[in-house]
């Protein structure tokens, strides 16, 4: 029998039964929907993370201390432990590198105005702006002589700089940090940074810069043995992609003779594995918010079998006239298993604009973020492989679930099916 | 076999198992059909008649013996030849008409043609054509609720020879018919049989009915009782009613009490069947 007369056949007999066909196409289109909606979360998740390992800055390299050893001794002996500030300038002075700028982090409590708020310490050096790519909103980036002089001024991020000033200019004003395992010092605002933006990383605004030199000085009381202080990631930008892997080389032969270990008590992560690494965790996450959702597709599909099973059941009269007029097993399974995946279909494209609707609405959700900062949108994004995938296997549950009804409306004995009435 | 055997039944039973009891449907048939003749079976109800009418149509398989069909051997056939056979070979008409209600009179013979490989079009081009030759030239968009019985059963017959089959198989065709309509049925097939050259067996409680054919097979308790040609002055008495009730039928230019437009030049056609 024609495919195109099988599918009028098929759609004629779905239209004989309104309501149970809509109901039946109904559990589809949510599971589909579903399937669609909740993976444009995950995609636009990772599309939002993507953008924001880029924001980082450009082709960055970031060292961190400790190596990668598993089960192995971690630090050479005689090694330094730790990552130090001369360790930064080190790098920054290979040919392969752009700039290096060192960072440490903290967490404290700030008061200004009369208000205060839990934030995080970031200790930095003076090419942190450069490397990281950020800019200023308002005041001014440390100068070298702050962090020479360690002197006792502050760069806020603008959740917190919102936080503490509620009305008026940061600039200029005395702040009050107490560093959770430190002591407390007062500090005065010289500028607040632009908005990062905030997303999986968590509120990229909420924090305070430092010069690290005061910081280690001032809150913490720290001298290392040397009297330089540890940092806790060196940003390092390489002058050029094409040049990542020698500069990666690099960094290590001076940091291994720097610390006088043979195995790496350091870990070197490019911008690209980062991205990678949380593109792979994402993946997973997106896959998993799809498998969830496909549970429900799978009870749509359930629904499916069902009813065709009822359909067969009703027309099995039916079945048997085609088949004493010459019907062969095969066009009785082509018209059932037509039907199913008509219905599947259909509800496959409904569900497709469904889930893509309610995507766009999550898209409109206000997230308040978990620290108090400001609110995060929801960011989704629905993909062509969603879609593709949503498709596929919508068809596949119309297959899937239609045979076994399909089956036994096909192989049924041709007197019997003409018997049942 | 030879040449003008177009059936031969040899030593068929079916024995269906109810549970615990086994009730004998067949217990031994043998018959030889000659090609082109015109042969009823009779039996008391429960005899066997429609059990043996679905072997030798191939709706259903005997528990022993064999049916072979022009040479085909169906005991030998996958499920998908004899798919092939029904629809090639054989045309079915049965007492409950059997048409898809979903379906207008068009269609419910074009489906025929359709299993046998044709387009559509070209199907239901077949199809308007067998239904003019049953008369039904004007009820072709109808549904089955919309027929009269006797209209319905017409649209099976038109079903039945679409495929131009070698067969026609009818299981009390007139049975849920009123005697007119029934013996314009049997007429109708008369002609189909003349008209086509068709093998035509159906099975029937009526002897009136019977005596139209040239052989009547009786049935008893599953066995052939008795199996004779009709006598030539019973046959021809039998049509000579025939043809006197088209006639008489034809008069009025109403049959069936449809406003049928094709009626009258197929009850010509009918009439011209009288010896
Ligand atoms: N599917 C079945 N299962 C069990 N027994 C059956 C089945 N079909 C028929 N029989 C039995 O087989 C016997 C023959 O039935 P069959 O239908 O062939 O009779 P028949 O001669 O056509 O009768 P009628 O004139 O009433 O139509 C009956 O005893 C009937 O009960
Ligand atoms: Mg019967």
């Amino acid at each position: 029998m024609s495919t195109l007369l099988t599918v009028r056949v098929a759609l004629r007999a779905l239209g004989a039964n309104k309501m149970r066909t809509a109901l039946t196409t109904l559990g589809i289109v949510i599971g589909v929907g579903a399937v669609v909606a909740l993976m444009s979360v995950g995609a636009g998740s990772q599309a939002q993370v993507t953008a924001q390992i880029q924001g980082l800055g450009t082709n960055l390299l970031f060292v961190r201390p400790g190596s990668t050893a598993v089960g192995g001794v971690q630090t050479g002996a005689g090694g330094a432990a730790t990552l130090t500030l001369t360790d930064a300038q080190a790098l920054a002075q290979l040919p392969t590198v752009a700039d290096a700028a060192a960072e440490l982090m903290g967490f404290g409590q700030v008061v200004g105005q009369g208000q205060n708020w839990n934030t995080r310490l970031l200790g930095i050096t003076q090419s942190y702006l450069g490397v990281r790519n950020a800019t200023m909103a308002r005041g001014e980036w440390f100068a070298q002589d702050d962090l020479d002089s360690r002197t006792p001024v502050a760069v806020l991020g603008s959740t917190v700089a919102q936080r503490l000033f509620t009305e008026g200019d940061p600039v200029g004003q005395a702040v009050r940090i107490t560093a959770r395992g430190g002591v407390g010092g007062s500090f005065r605002v010289i500028g607040v940074m632009a908005r990062r933006g905030s997303g999986p990383f968590g509120d990229q605004d909420d924090l305070i810069y430092l010069p690290i030199t005061t910081m280690v000085v001032r809150l913490f009381s720290q001298r290392a043995v040397s009297g330089v202080p540890q940092v806790s990631t060196i940003n390092v930008q390489v002058a050029d992609q094409a040049l990542i892997d020698q500069a990666v080389a690099e960094i290590g032969e001076v940091l291994r003779t720097r610390h006088r270990v043979d195995t790496d008590d350091f870990t070197i992560q490019s911008q690209q594995e980062f991205l990678e690494a949380f593109n792979q965790i994402l993946g997973t996450f997106t896959l998993l918010l799809g498998a969830i959702a496909g549970i429900s597709l799978v009870v749509g599909g359930i629904g499916i079998m069902n009813i065709m099973l009822v359909s067969v059941t009703e027309r099995t009269h039916e079945i048997g006239i085609r088949k004493a007029v010459g019907a062969r097993r095969r066009d009785i399974l082509a018209q059932f298993i037509v039907e199913s995946i008509t219905v599947s279909v259909l509800g496959g494209m409904l569900g497709i604009a469904v889930g893509s609707a309610v995507a766009s609405l999550l898209s409109r959700v206000q997230l308040p973020s978990a620290t108090g900062g400001a609110a995060t949108a929801l960011q989704t994004l629905v993909t062509v492989d969603s879609i593709v995938l949503a498709f596929g296997v919508s068809v596949a549950v119309g297959l899937f679930f239609g045979i076994y009804p399909a089956n036994r409306a096909a192989t049924l004995n041709p007197i019997d099916a003409l018997r049942s009435e | 076999m030879s040449a003008d055997v177009i059936i031969r039944v040899e030593g068929v039973t079916k024995v269906y198992t109810m549970g615990e009891e086994k009730v004998h449907a067949l217990r031994g048939i043998t018959l030889d059909i000659v090609r082109g003749t015109y042969v009823s079976i009779m039996g008391p109800s429960g005899s066997g008649k429609s059990t043996l009418f679905n072997m030798i149509g191939g709706l259903d398989r005997p528990s022993d013996g064999e049916v072979i069909m022009e040479g085909f051997r169906f005991g030998e056939l996958s499920s998908g030849q004899m798919a092939w056979i029904r629809c090639h070979k054989v045309g079915f008409i049965f007492q409950s008409f059997n048409l898809i209600p979903s379906m207008t009179a068009l269609d419910n013979v074009a489906i025929a043609r359709i299993f046998s490989g044709l387009t559509p079009a070209q199907a239901r081009r077949d199809a308007a054509g067998s239904l003019e030759q049953v008369g039904l030239g004007n009820r072709m968009d109808h549904l089955p609720s919309e027929l009269s019985g006797g209209q319905q059963q017409r649209v099976a017959i038109a079903r039945a020879i679409v495929n131009r089959p070698e067969v026609i198989l009818a299981d009390e065709p007139t049975g849920n018919l009123d005697l007119r309509t029934g013996e314009d049925i049997i007429n109708l097939l008369g002609k189909m049989k003349m008209d086509l050259n068709i093998t035509v067996i159906f099975v029937t409680h009526e002897r009136d009915i019977a005596y139209h054919t040239r052989r009547i097979i009786r049935l008893r308790d599953g066995r052939v009782v008795a199996d004779e040609p009709v006598p030539d002055g019973l046959f021809l008495e039998a049509e000579r009613t025939l043809a006197a009730a088209a006639a008489a039928k034809a008069a009025p230019a109403q049959p069936n009490g449809g406003r049928s437009l094709g009626a009258p030049s197929a009850d010509a056609r009918r009439a011209a069947v009288a010896p």
